[in-house]
């Protein structure tokens, strides 16, 4: 990497001299612009101002709310499903209907709510404003984006009209069942699925591309890499892992499509199937789980390394401190984004693997714990003697750093071989990841939507009805997934319809099962309250200061609230320090903003570290 | 002071130290000296480069079980691979014309090299239909089913990589552009060029040592 500052040091350092026996040093002064302003598109007419928008602001909102729109059909299905575990004497569903709801919900949840809820709702609404760009570096194929997305969406939600129905395979669509006779939708569904997923994978590389190409080459004036904000360090690192991760989902929903509908045999062994001879031979279902879990493990951060990155500058605005070990934290969202990528295996410890191998997979996992561990430490050290306000951010930032340390401890044990084989594949293990990757990156999604909302609308969302949302989200959420873990303990199987009479299945496990599905509509109604109040607020909500929440960072810099087409105004920001600029002893204020020039804020002194 | 900073120097940046603040005040706010273009097109070919590379491990794994019946390399092959040979060559030149501003050379090098890509796939098309022909269809082997895989793939990164040498051609010849801004456009497809042909070589290599 080179940066071009650094021989214009030197020439400065000559001059250093002359400069200190002049009166009033401009101290201000920072070098000429060099590269050009980025050249704007605007918009002409209503379809491309608001349908086909290039306004990277705009295509962030888009995202968020298709994203969260599916997500709410996922929310429905996982209803479902559970009224149909706690009382299967209603025959509420046919086992081929729950299998489908398993599968669509685990797909949608975790593909097209979160990752592109998180990478495209959040990475397009802040890249360029915390960076200080007017824009992505490619617009239009930005806006593409969005709408291969879109496409993506249009075409998963097909497969429910299709016959058969959509895939019930389970989210990983594990071959030879998930294209053979007697698997739900084996024949129209899943190629819907697969279709829907190349899709996504292409429009995701688009908006991918321009992530990453924005946050290293657009950025303000004064902003080093490492004056970013955590943020933007998360959304840029899981950036980089979805773009060598989800060609490994591309090869393998390629290849299956191709075992489909041509009948090659890339993954399909020969066969017998409702007594007949299948024509495939050979295939390898294992390559496909290799293939699936290369990206399914980068997945899992590609979700928690934006959540890691937003939650660590909600914790730092809300608790008037700096955040504690910005390298560290820095290096452990770059060390566990690498270390993704050597893990994936855990998930197939009962796969038939050599002993070995699963023994460098778990090692591997485990290291994983030191980064992640590392991040908890700080987090819980920049609230420490912090001016914590319980705002609505801050609660969901604390319910969320509680909810990963509970889903990451259970993570160490199912990371052990020998521990996870008796717990694979029960409910031990939908606890544990709804926790970890459901539960703890959604709280930081509401906790940055009623942060980042006024900066999008201009107004605040209401105060009581997120801390009833908070509380009934917070508490239901371990009502439902803490009975799951001893559920898994005592041996009850995911995936199953109804818990037939057995000898291991007692009454507790039954009335479990009852009490989850009612904390689970209740949860699920409790997020009825947070739309109303999303949408509610954009007209009834109070009208926003600007920068209501006195941060630092560059978004809240902007010439308007909310900001306008090209963000800046006239001028671009230059950008004086790092965002965490809190509470700095001397200073005026208990926030020194990042584009505050040095002048206006003489005796304030960071302490040398 | 070195003008290159390793990505351990730069990790390293404490930005809250007074010596750093007046190092970083100066910085000019991009992490390379390369257009985004250029750094774009990087992007794409590392996404790309571990999508090839999912593709010849998944091929390496499944040719080891006994079901594998390699496939025939037709002539015609070589004469294809000695197209995208000659054209990555050709672009090579083409680059050269252009920062030379000569402009009737470089026009012709744009349009000779549009005919050599179309030439190309018009000739993997007519080894698909050789070989359907005689009998090797992708449901016979999987061996011929990951050729035509291959292939497709390939040919789908040729096919974008037409779109954008149509877009910079006819920028060319309009000449709305400024010449650092049409070089740059031309040396990215150029580069683009010899990354094709290096996926090719990678991949018709494995076919025929296997």
């Amino acid at each position: 990497m080179s940066d071009e500052y650094e021989h214009k040091l030197e020439a400065k350092s000559d001059y250093a001299g002359d400069a200190s026996s002049v009166s009033t040093p401009d101290i201000d002064a920072v070098p000429d612009a060099e590269l050009p302003d980025q050249e704007l598109y605007h918009s002409h007419s209503w379809w491309t101002t608001y349908v086909f928008s290039q306004d990277a602001k705009y295509i962030g909102i888009q995202y968020a709310l298709t994203a969260i729109g599916t997500g709410l059909l996922g929310l429905v299905l996982s209803w479902l499903m559970r009224i149909q575990l706690a009382w299967p004497g209603l025959g509420w569903l046919e086992p081929s209907s729950y299998y489908q709801f398993v599968t669509m919900h685990g797909m949608i949840m975790v593909v097209y709510l979160l990752t592109a809820l998180f990478l495209g709702g959040f990475g397009n609404l802040l890249i360029p404003l915390m960076c200080g760009a007017r824009d992505m570096a490619f617009p239009y194929v930005n806006m593409l984006s969005y709408w291969a997305f879109v496409v993506a969406v249009v075409v998963l939600l097909a497969s429910f009209f299709v016959p058969g129905g959509p895939t019930g395979a389970g989210w990983t669509l594990y071959p030879p069942q998930a294209i053979t006779a007697g698997t739900p939708g084996y024949n129209g569904g899943i190629i819907l699925m697969l279709i829907s997923l190349i899709l996504f994978v292409a429009g995701f590389t688009m908006g991918g591309l321009n992530y990453i190409i924005t946050v290293l080459q657009l950025r303000a004036r004064g902003m080093t890499l490492m004056r970013m904000p955590l943020t933007i360090w998360g959304i840029f690192t899981a950036t980089v892992l979805a773009m060598f991760a989800f060609p490994a989902l591309l090869v393998g929903c390629l290849m299956m499509t191709l075992d489909s509908l041509l009948g090659t045999s890339f993954f399909m062994p020969a066969m017998v199937s409702l007594g007949e001879t299948l024509t495939h031979e050979g295939g390898s279902p294992i390559l496909f789980q290799h293939l699936f879990w290369f990206f399914g493990h980068p997945e899992v951060y590609i979700v928690a390394l934006p959540a890691f990155g937003i939650v660590s500058d909600l914790l730092s605005v809300h608790s008037r401190k700096t955040i504690f070990g910005y390298r560290m934290m820095v290096w452990a969202i770059v060390g566990i984004g690498a270390l993704s990528f050597f893990v994936w295996a855990h998930h197939m410890y009962v796969s038939g693997m050599n002993p070995w191998f699963g023994f460098f997979f778990a090692t591997t996992t485990l290291i994983i714990a030191v980064p992640t561990a590392i991040k908890v430490y700080n987090w819980i050290l920049t609230l420490w003697r912090g001016n914590i306000v319980l705002s609505l951010p801050m609660l969901f930032s604390l319910g969320f750093i509680v909810t990963f340390l509970n889903g990451g401890l259970t993570g160490l044990f199912l990371g052990n071989v020998t521990v996870d084989v008796p717990l694979s594949d029960t409910y031990f293990v939908v606890a544990h990841f709804h926790m970890v990757m459901g539960i703890a990156p959604i709280l930081v999604v509401f906790g940055a939507i009623y942060h980042w909302y006024p900066l999008v609308t201009g107004r605040m969302m209401n105060e009581t009805l997120g801390k009833v949302h908070f509380w009934i989200t917070f508490i239901g959420s371990y009502a439902i997934y803490f009975p799951m873990h001893y559920q898994g303990f005592v041996g009850v199987p995911r995936r199953y319809y109804e818990i037939y009479d057995s000898p291991y299945v007692d009454v507790s496990t039954l009335l479990l099962n009852k009490f989850i599905t009612i904390a689970v509509l209740i949860v699920g109604a409790a997020q009825l309250l947070f739309l109303y109040n999303l949408f509610a607020s954009a007209r009834l909500g109070k009208k926003a200061e600007k920068n209501p929440w006195k941060a630092n960072s560059l978004e809240w810099q902007t010439p308007q609230m909310p900001p306008e087409h090209g963000n800046w105004g006239k001028e671009l920001p230059k950008v004086y320090r790092w965002p965490y600029d809190f509470s700095v002893p001397g200073a005026k204020e208990d926030y020194i903003p990042q584009t505050q020039p040095p002048s206006e804020i003489i005796g304030a002194k960071v302490e040398k570290t | 002071m070195s003008k290159k900073k390793s990505i351990f120097q730069l990790l390293t940046e404490k930005p809250w130290e007074q010596d750093q603040i007046e190092a970083d005040n100066e910085h000019q706010g991009q992490t390379v000296n390369l257009t985004k273009q250029k750094l774009g097109l990087r992007t794409l070919m590392a996404a790309s480069t571990v999508l090839f590379s999912l593709f010849v491990v998944a091929y390496s794994d499944r040719m080891l079980v006994h079901d594998w019946r390699n496939m025939p390399e037709p002539w015609l092959l070589w004469f294809n691979t000695g197209i995208l040979v000659i054209s990555s060559l050709v672009f090579h030149q083409t680059t050269k014309y252009a920062k030379n501003e000569l402009f009737d050379k470089t026009k012709n090098g744009l349009y000779f090299i549009g005919f050599l890509a179309y030439s190309f796939l018009i000739g993997q098309l007519i080894v698909w239909y050789q070989l359907m022909n005689t009998g090797y269809y992708a449901t016979s082997n999987v061996a011929n089913a990951f050729f035509y895989l291959f292939t497709t793939i390939h040919g789908l990164h040729i096919i974008g990589g037409i779109y954008f040498w149509g877009k910079t051609t006819s920028k060319f010849i309009k000449r709305s552009l400024k010449k650092e801004e049409i070089n740059n456009l031309i040396d990215i497809c150029a580069v683009y060029w010899h990354f094709l042909l290096a996926v090719w070589l990678v991949l018709f290599g494995l076919m025929l040592s296997s």
